[in-house]
C-alpha cells in the first residue's frame, strides 16, 4: 500500500534536480527526457539521466522515468539507457491505444533480459494526452500487466478537446472522470495531471480537493514547493483517521478471536473497506498501525 | 612562526601589516589601556559656514598629504561616486601613497586600479572584491589588504590600531554647518551607520553631498560637532546602484528546501518565543528563512523583540506587522527600508560600532538571539570562510559575520552542499574567517549538522522531529563524494590578504596566486 501522492518531475538536462530531487519529501520522482528536454539535448539528457540512475541516490522515492513518445527515434534508446538499472517504472506520453502499450512492453521485456532483470518489474504509467487514448482508456489500462496507474493530459488533451484551460478546469472535468473509471475497473492506479500554475496555492488546492473527491491517488507535480500543499490536501481528516483505527482495531480484533465478519458502530465492514481504513491510516503516516 | 587556536602558522610580521597577534579565542583578547583621541578642534561664532567650493578645495583644507589615511563608508553601495571622484583629485593634486580605509569597495570601484598601479593608493584596509580583489590576490597591491568585520573596524579605530587622517563621508542630504543624514535627498541610502565611527576619530571630516539644505538638518546620522568642512557636488551617487527597489525571495526550490530547514531548527530552539530577537543577510537563502519564520511567528503568535542588522523591506514589513518592536539599523538595503528609517521612530538607525564592536561597553550583537548567515565554504570543525573563492581569490568582505555569530545564541550558516560542481562543506577551509567554536549549525538541503559543542541544540531538534539532522562528517563526505576531488589552490609564499578576528588578533591570512 505504496503511497503515489505527488510523482515529482525533475528535468532531464538538470543535473542539481536530479541530484537533489529526492530531498523534495515527494512520494514518486519522473526524470523527464521528453517535454523539459530541447531536441537539441536528447542525447545528453539521456546519458545524464543514465549517469545518475547508476549513481545518485533517491531516498525512498518510487523512481521512474519519461521517455520520448513511441513517434519519436528517441524512445527505444531512451528505454535501454534507464531500464537495466532497475527503475520502478516508466511513463510513457501520448498513448492512444493498446499497440502502443505492447511495443513498448515488448521492448521492456528484451531489455529486461539482456539486463538479467526479472522480466515484468519496470511498469508502466500510460499519459493520455488526445481524445481517442482518453477513449481507450480502459483498453491501455489492460494492455499490459504492467501498465499500474494511468493519467490523462493537461495542455494537449485540452488542445485536441478544441478548448482552453480554464481556472475552473471544466474542460478536464470529462477526461478525469473517466480515467478514474477505467482506472478503477481495470484495478489499477489514477494519476492527475500537473498543476501548472506553480505560485497559486489556492488554486493547487481547490485543483487537489477537487481530484481527490473524484478519486485519483495523486497527481504529477511540476515544481518541489506544490509537493506539502498536496500532501496537506490527500492528508485525512481527524474525523476519517478515527473511523480508520475503529475498523482497523475491529478487524484485528475479530481475526484474533476467529470471527469472519466484523462490526464497526453496529454496522458490519466487509475486506474492501478493511483495506482502506488502512490505506488511510498509511497516508495519514501511521504505518505501524497498519503493520 | 606561530600557529593560531584555528590551526593556522602565521609569521611574527607581515611586511607591510606590522606585528602578528595570533587568534586564540573569540572571547579571549582583553584590552587595557585607553581609547585613541581625535586632534582637539576650536571653534567659534566666525564661523557658520563649512562649504567649500569643490573637493580638491577640501582635500587642500583637510591638510591631506602623501602617505595619509583616508576614510569612506559603503552606503551607497555600487552607486558611489565619491571613493572614485576624491582619488581623481589626490591623483591630479600629486597625492600618493595613500592608505585607503574604506568599510567595503565594490565593483563600481574598479576605476580605483589606474591609481593603485600608478602609486596613488598604496594600501587597502577594508573589504576588496571583483577586479580588485583579483588584482590584490595576483599581488598587484604593495601591502596586503586587511580584512576586519563591522565590529573589528570601529575597533581598530577606537583603540588607534587605524588612524584615520581624513574621513570623506558621502552624505545624502546635508546643511552648511556639516548635519548629515542619510534619510533623505535623491541618493538617500537610509542609516548612515558605518561612518559614524570615522566621524568621531578622524582628524579632518570632509562630508560629501548632492543635497545642501538649510540649517539646522534634523534629524541628523553625524552631527555638526563632528564635521570640518562640506562639498557639495552634482551627484554622490547612481540611486539605480544604492538601493534596489524591493528584496525578493528566491523562489529556487533548493534555496527554499534549505531556508525551511533553518526555519526547522530555529523553531526548535529555546529562542523561539516571544521576544525573539533575529538578523539575517539580504540573500536569497536568509531572506527566505525569514519568510518561513515569519509564518510561524504569525500562526503560534510570537511577537519579536527586534530585527538587527542590514535592513530589507522584509524585515520593515514584520515591523508593521507587529512582530517585531524595532529594527536596529545599521545598514538599510532598500527603498522600502530608507522610507521606513526616516518615518518609523520604531526603526533606529544604529552606528556600527553601536551594532558590533567588541570593544565598547556592549554592542547590540551581543543581544541577538539568532542569526542565519552564508559561507562560501564551511568544514568539519564549523570555521566558517566568506573571504575567498575556490580559486583562492578575495572574494568578499567580512561585513557582520564574525560579530554576529560571536554574539548570537544561536549562529546558523546556510549553503548549499555544492555550488556547481564545487563542494562547500570541506575537509578545512581555505581561509577561516568565523572560527566553529561560535558557529552552531550547518544547514544544506541535504541535512542540518549541529555544532557537538550544543548538544542542547541537538536535543531540542531531535524533540522537534522535523529537522533532518547529520552530522558534519556526512556532509563533507556526501559532498567530497558528489564534486569528485578537487585541486588544492597553487600560492606562492607572499602574504597578500591579513584576515583580522574582530579583537585584531589575526585568524588567517591569505596568499599570493601563483598563475
Amino acid at each position: 500500500m505504496k503511497l503515489r501522492r505527488t510523482m515529482l518531475y525533475l528535468p532531464g538536462n538538470n543535473p542539481n534536480m536530479l541530484l537533489r530531487g529526492w530531498l523534495f519529501g515527494s512520494d514518486g520522482l519522473i526524470l523527464d527526457l521528453e517535454d523539459a528536454v530541447s531536441i537539441h539535448e536528447k542525447d545528453s539528457a539521456r546519458i545524464l539521466v543514465s549517469r545518475i540512475l547508476r549513481e545518485g541516490e533517491f531516498g525512498s522515492c518510487e523512481v521512474t522515468v519519461r521517455i520520448n513518445g513511441v513517434d519519436t527515434e528517441y524512445w527505444e534508446k531512451d528505454l535501454e539507457a534507464v531500464v537495466p538499472f532497475g527503475i520502478d517504472g516508466i511513463r510513457v506520453p501520448k498513448v492512444e491505444g493498446p499497440e502502443t502499450v505492447k511495443a513498448v512492453d515488448e521492448a521492456l521485456t528484451r531489455i529486461e533480459k539482456e539486463a538479467g532483470l526479472t522480466v515484468g518489474r519496470t511498469k508502466i504509467c500510460c499519459l493520455l494526452e488526445t481524445a481517442q487514448g482518453i477513449w481507450n482508456a480502459y483498453d491501455v489500462a489492460k494492455a499490459s500487466p504492467r501498465v499500474d496507474a494511468i493519467c490523462p493530459g493537461g495542455e494537449d488533451l485540452t488542445a485536441d478537446l478544441r478548448t482552453q484551460r480554464s481556472d475552473e478546469g471544466t474542460e478536464l472535468e470529462g477526461p478525469r472522470r473517466q480515467v478514474v473509471l477505467a482506472a478503477r475497473a481495470a484495478g489499477i492506479d489514477a494519476f492527475d495531471t500537473v498543476f501548472p500554475r506553480i505560485n497559486d496555492d489556492e488554486g493547487l488546492i481547490r485543483e487537489t480537493t477537487f481530484i481527490k473527491q473524484l478519486g485519483f491517488d495523486g497527481k504529477s507535480v511540476i515544481h518541489p514547493r506544490q509537493v506539502p500543499i498536496i500532501h496537506s490536501v490527500f492528508m485525512p481528516t481527524e474525523k476519517e483517521i478515527d473511523r480508520a483505527r475503529r475498523i482497523v482495531a475491529a478487524a484485528k480484533e475479530a481475526a484474533e478471536r476467529g470471527l469472519g465478519a466484523v462490526s464497526v458502530d453496529g454496522r458490519m465492514v466487509d475486506a474492501p473497506v478493511v483495506k482502506r481504513a488502512q490505506f488511510t491510516l498509511t497516508r495519514a503516516g501511521f504505518f505501524e498501525e497498519v503493520q | 612562526m606561530a600557529r593560531n587556536s584555528v590551526g593556522r602558522d602565521l609569521p611574527e610580521q607581515i611586511p607591510g601589516y606590522g606585528p602578528v597577534r595570533p587568534f586564540s579565542g573569540h572571547k579571549a583578547r582583553i584590552p587595557e589601556g585607553n581609547r585613541a583621541g581625535g586632534k582637539l578642534k576650536a571653534t567659534f561664532n566666525d564661523r557658520t559656514d563649512k562649504t567649500v567650493k569643490d573637493i580638491k578645495e577640501a582635500i587642500k583644507a583637510s591638510g591631506l598629504r602623501s602617505g595619509m589615511t583616508v576614510s569612506f563608508h559603503h552606503h551607497l553601495r555600487n552607486g558611489d561616486y565619491v571613493v572614485n571622484q576624491v582619488i581623481d583629485a589626490c591623483a591630479e593634486m600629486g597625492i600618493r601613497d595613500l592608505t585607503l580605509f574604506p568599510t567595503a569597495l565594490f565593483g563600481v570601484h574598479k576605476a580605483l586600479i589606474p591609481h593603485i598601479k600608478s602609486g596613488v593608493i598604496s594600501r587597502i584596509m577594508g573589504s576588496v572584491n571583483g577586479p580588485i580583489g583579483q588584482l590584490a590576490s595576483e599581488g598587484g597591491m604593495e601591502s596586503p589588504v586587511v580584512l576586519r568585520s563591522h565590529g573589528g573596524r570601529p575597533r581598530a579605530v577606537v583603540a588607534g590600531d587605524v588612524k584615520i587622517d581624513v574621513a570623506f563621508i558621502a552624505s545624502p542630504s546635508a546643511d552648511r554647518y556639516g548635519n548629515l543624514s542619510g534619510r533623505i535627498g535623491r541618493s538617500a541610502c537610509g542609516s548612515m551607520g558605518y561612518a559614524v565611527t570615522d566621524a568621531e576619530y578622524a582628524d579632518c571630516v570632509i562630508a560629501v553631498t548632492d543635497n545642501l539644505v538649510p540649517f539646522p538638518l534634523t534629524p541628523v546620522s553625524i552631527n555638526q560637532t563632528k564635521v570640518d568642512f562640506v562639498v557639495a557636488v552634482d551627484s554622490i551617487g547612481d540611486p539605480a546602484g544604492i538601493v534596489s527597489g524591493t528584496t525578493q525571495v528566491t523562489r529556487d526550490p533548493m534555496r527554499l528546501l534549505i531556508a525551511h530547514h533553518a526555519a526547522a531548527l530555529i523553531e526548535s530552539s529555546p529562542y523561539f518565543k516571544d521576544g525573539i530577537s533575529f538578523q539575517t543577510g539580504a540573500g536569497g537563502i536568509s531572506l527566505a528563512v525569514a519568510a518561513f519564520v515569519r509564518e510561524v511567528m504569525k500562526a503560534r503568535g510570537i511577537k519579536g523583540s527586534f530585527g538587527l542588522g542590514g535592513i530589507t523591506s522584509f524585515f520593515v514589513d514584520m515591523l508593521k506587522e507587529g512582530l517585531f518592536e524595532h529594527l536596529m539599523d545599521v545598514q538599510s538595503f532598500d527603498l522600502v527600508a530608507v522610507k521606513s528609517i526616516a518615518e518609523n521612530p520604531n526603526h533606529v538607525e544604529i552606528s556600527a560600532d553601536w551594532y558590533a564592536n567588541p570593544w565598547n561597553s556592549g554592542a547590540v550583537v551581543n543581544m541577538l538571539d539568532t542569526v542565519v548567515l552564508g559561507a562560501t565554504e564551511v568544514d568539519r570543525n564549523f570555521n566558517a570562510n566568506v573571504n575567498t573563492e575556490a580559486d583562492g581569490a578575495l572574494l568578499h568582505g567580512i561585513g557582520g559575520h564574525q560579530d554576529t555569530a560571536s554574539g548570537a545564541k544561536l549562529t546558523i550558516i546556510t549553503t548549499p552542499l555544492l555550488r556547481g560542481r564545487i563542494p562547500c562543506v570541506v575537509d578545512d577551509v581555505y581561509t577561516v574567517t568565523t572560527p566553529g567554536e561560535v558557529v552552531d549549525a550547518i544547514v544544506t538541503e541535504f541535512g542540518v549538522a549541529i555544532n557537538p559543542l550544543r548538544q542542547d541544540l541537538i536535543d531540542a531538534a531531535k524533540d522537534a522531529g522535523d529537522v533532518p539532522l547529520v552530522t558534519i562528517d556526512e556532509l563533507a563526505e556526501r559532498a567530497h563524494k558528489m564534486s569528485g576531488p578537487m585541486e588544492p589552490v597553487a600560492t606562492k609564499d607572499r602574504i597578500i590578504g591579513v584576515v583580522e578576528w574582530r579583537d585584531g588578533t589575526v585568524i588567517d591570512v591569505v596568499r599570493q596566486l601563483d598563475k
